[in-house]
């Protein structure tokens, strides 16, 4: 009898420790979803007591009208959705292509250029964002105006610097290396050109590496905060993460401010809950290649 | 055949180059020329916008964030019997740190310097001055975060990752939850746990005291110097160890099974299975996490911009958000500039000797 309850017992018990961690994990985004609902003076009482985490008292969605009222919410969401999208699809194209040329055609001074490349890997953002400042701010640029010269306060300046880079190029390079060289020989023998072999019989077996690309690429750029702040000081450019400020001036309204956040960061995370298995996958495939 | 072969690797040689072109201009023009112009500027008096030509300056960017120097001050001695001269409360008196480094014509290199810390020595008193007191307390800032995070959270990520490698139903849902903060933004997340961390109704404090029955006295986190950093600690553990617990659950899922049976059949307990089959398997693994930790630990800057500006008393000044300053705030694009050069070669240094002392460890 005691045999077969210790042989239930503690198959039980071993979620335990597992529930205590997922509640860390999970109550501070609880908090920050449930205070968005409550009024800022019932939000401060709440916070001594359960009802912190509880769709308690006076419940609406009236902070988030206040966001609104209080900044061009609507302006700074679209900035981040345009400025992340258009990046994203540019860096996908980009560094495959790139890649592509890198694993499978033959040229003069590929391999150099490739090591070149894969070393900017150590160079984290935060060591170049000064003398970039100075260098973007001296770039010309075409557009509406004619010929203009400094790029900040722009949608490009945010875009451009990133459509490019080598974690990108280097999964994508990782990936087609294992791919059958056969594949390209037989196009190449049916008279393929290797822009055809490209789009056409390369990418679409490149679905996985895609996504993952994809989605790093998407969490770097919709969370970017150092360089957004650096060059867009004019409110049209700033995307959300540099729209926060709005919600700081003497006294912190805290109910707008979780609304804010909310509302920035529900939609990742809705987004991360349907496709985790991919989000997970993306970052488990860094670690195993690198 | 021979032809053919030609034309074809003339054909790929221009459309190689084509291929590769705009992501190589891109990452060049936007990477490497900022990374070798950092280099450059900071060598000059290179200002954001400035009426005059930009000069060579030499080092002395580096001098005026790096010269250190210790200085022992006397205390003041009764000129007849050289006994030490006392106040009324019986402590001696000794000349001020600015009346050495004012002016003084004896002592040059130390004009300007600031105290930076001091200690008793004997009877003399021991001070290190620094010409850039602030740069100083965020390098060891800095030191400081990297040198907690980069074990703790790599310890706590790989202890999560074997608890989500067990054979459980419904286990990919903890997995799910533990990853979650990684995808918000550290932003986000700064803001939500400045208001957790609050002194006056901050959650924290609530949680504290309650499970204490009341006898926690609130504390304000990030108001006080003792508390400010190693708060900043425990959240960026929080939003990042799901990162790294992936990474190590890759790891762990290469272990065959087969060496778990083996163990289990040798009658090998649960330490002795972890000590001799999972982390001797884990090595290229830890040494991933490690390096990646510390990369992404020396370059702490949104927690700070968002929580604290550096305060408070500069207890949690960073090295990034001192080049921020430098180089943006006050538009001082050399000193910024040989911030980044400073912290580039602490990076690779400190890479490069992890990666070596790991090596070393495992093998």
């Amino acid at each position: 009898m005691s045999t077969s309850t210790s042989s239930l017992r503690p198959s039980r018990w071993r979620y335990l420790p597992l529930v205590l961690v997922a509640i860390v994990f999970i109550f501070p985004l609880e908090f920050m979803i449930m205070s968005s609902l409550k009024p800022s003076q019932q939000l401060l009482s709440d916070t001594n007591s359960f009802r912190a985490f509880l769709p308690v008292g006076s419940i609406s969605l009236d902070n988030y009208y206040a966001a609104f009222a209080r900044a061009p919410v609507g302006l700074f969401l679209f900035n981040s959705v345009f400025i992340t999208a258009t990046t994203v699809v540019l860096a996908l194209f980009l560094c495959s292509i790139s890649a592509f040329s890198f694993v499978f055609l033959q040229w003069r001074g590929r391999d150099t250029i490739l090591t070149i490349l894969l070393t900017t890997l150590v160079i984290p953002i935060e060591i170049i964002a000064v003398p970039l400042l100075l260098l973007v701010n001296q770039l010309p640029w075409v557009g509406l105006h004619g010929l203009t010269f400094g790029w900040l306060n722009s949608y490009q300046v945010q875009i451009i610097p990133f459509s490019a880079d080598a974690l990108s190029v280097f999964l994508f390079v990782q990936y087609f290396k294992d791919l059958p060289k056969e594949l390209i020989e037989a196009a190449r023998i049916e008279g393929a050109s290797w822009w055809q072999i490209y789009y056409k019989v390369i990418m679409p077996l490149a679905g996985p590496v895609t996504a993952t690309a994809a989605i790093l690429k998407f969490l770097a750029m919709y969370n970017q905060f150092l360089w957004p702040l650096m060059v867009t000081q004019a409110e049209q450019y700033r995307p959300v993460m540099i729209g926060l400020q709005y919600f700081f001036q003497l006294n912190i309204a805290w109910g707008e401010v979780m609304a804010y956040l909310t509302l920035i960061t529900v939609p990742v995370l809705i987004f991360y809950l349907v496709l985790q298995r991919a989000f997970i996958a993306s970052i488990a495939s860094t670690g195993i290649k690198g | 055949m021979q032809i053919s072969g030609s034309k074809k690797l003339q054909n790929s040689e221009s459309t190689g180059w084509l291929m590769a072109f705009p992501a190589t201009a891109i990452i060049g023009l936007f990477i490497i020329v900022p990374f070798l112009l950092g280099f450059y500027f900071a060598f000059t008096n290179q200002r954001f916008i400035s009426p005059n030509p930009t000069e060579y300056v030499g080092t002395s960017n580096f001098h005026q964030l790096l010269d250190l120097g210790v200085l022992t001050l006397e205390p003041e001695r009764d000129a007849a019997t050289q006994e030490i001269k006392k106040d009324a409360s019986g402590a001696a008196a000794y000349p001020t740190v600015r009346s050495l480094t004012r002016n003084n014509s004896e002592m040059p290199y130390y004009d300007g310097m600031r105290e930076w810390f001091s200690w008793h020595s004997g009877d003399n008193i021991k001070v290190v001055v620094a010409r850039d007191v602030v740069f100083m307390k965020a390098i060891v800032n800095t030191f400081l975060f990297v040198l907690i995070t980069a074990p703790l959270q790599g310890g706590l990520a790989l202890l999560l990752a074997m608890m989500i490698n067990q054979k459980l139903p419904g286990i990919n849902i903890f997995r799910t939850i533990y990853f979650m903060p990684v995808v918000v933004s550290i932003v986000v997340v700064s803001l939500l746990w400045r208001f957790i961390y609050s002194g006056d109704n901050g959650l924290l404090n609530a949680i504290l005291g309650f499970f204490t029955f009341g006898t926690f006295k609130p504390v304000d986190w990030l108001g006080n110097s003792a508390t400010a950093l190693p708060s900043i600690i425990a959240m960026s553990i929080w939003q990042a160890v799901g990162f790294h617990m992936v990474i190590w659950l890759s790891g762990l899922q290469t272990i065959p099974v087969s060496l778990y049976e083996a163990a289990d059949i040798e009658g090998a307990t649960g330490w002795q299975k972890f000590r001799f089959v999972t982390w001797p398997g884990l090595r290229n693994t830890a040494i991933l996490v490690l390096v990646v930790i510390t990369m992404q630990a020396f370059t702490l800057f949104s927690q700070i911009a968002v929580m604290t500006q550096g305060g408070p008393v500069d207890a949690t000044q960073t090295i990034v958000f001192q080049a921020v300053q430098h180089g943006y705030a006050k538009q001082d694009i050399a000193t910024g500039s040989a911030i980044s050069v400073i912290l580039f070669i602490i990076v690779i240094t400190i890479s490069l000797i992890q990666r070596y002392l790991t090596r070393e460890k495992l093998t």
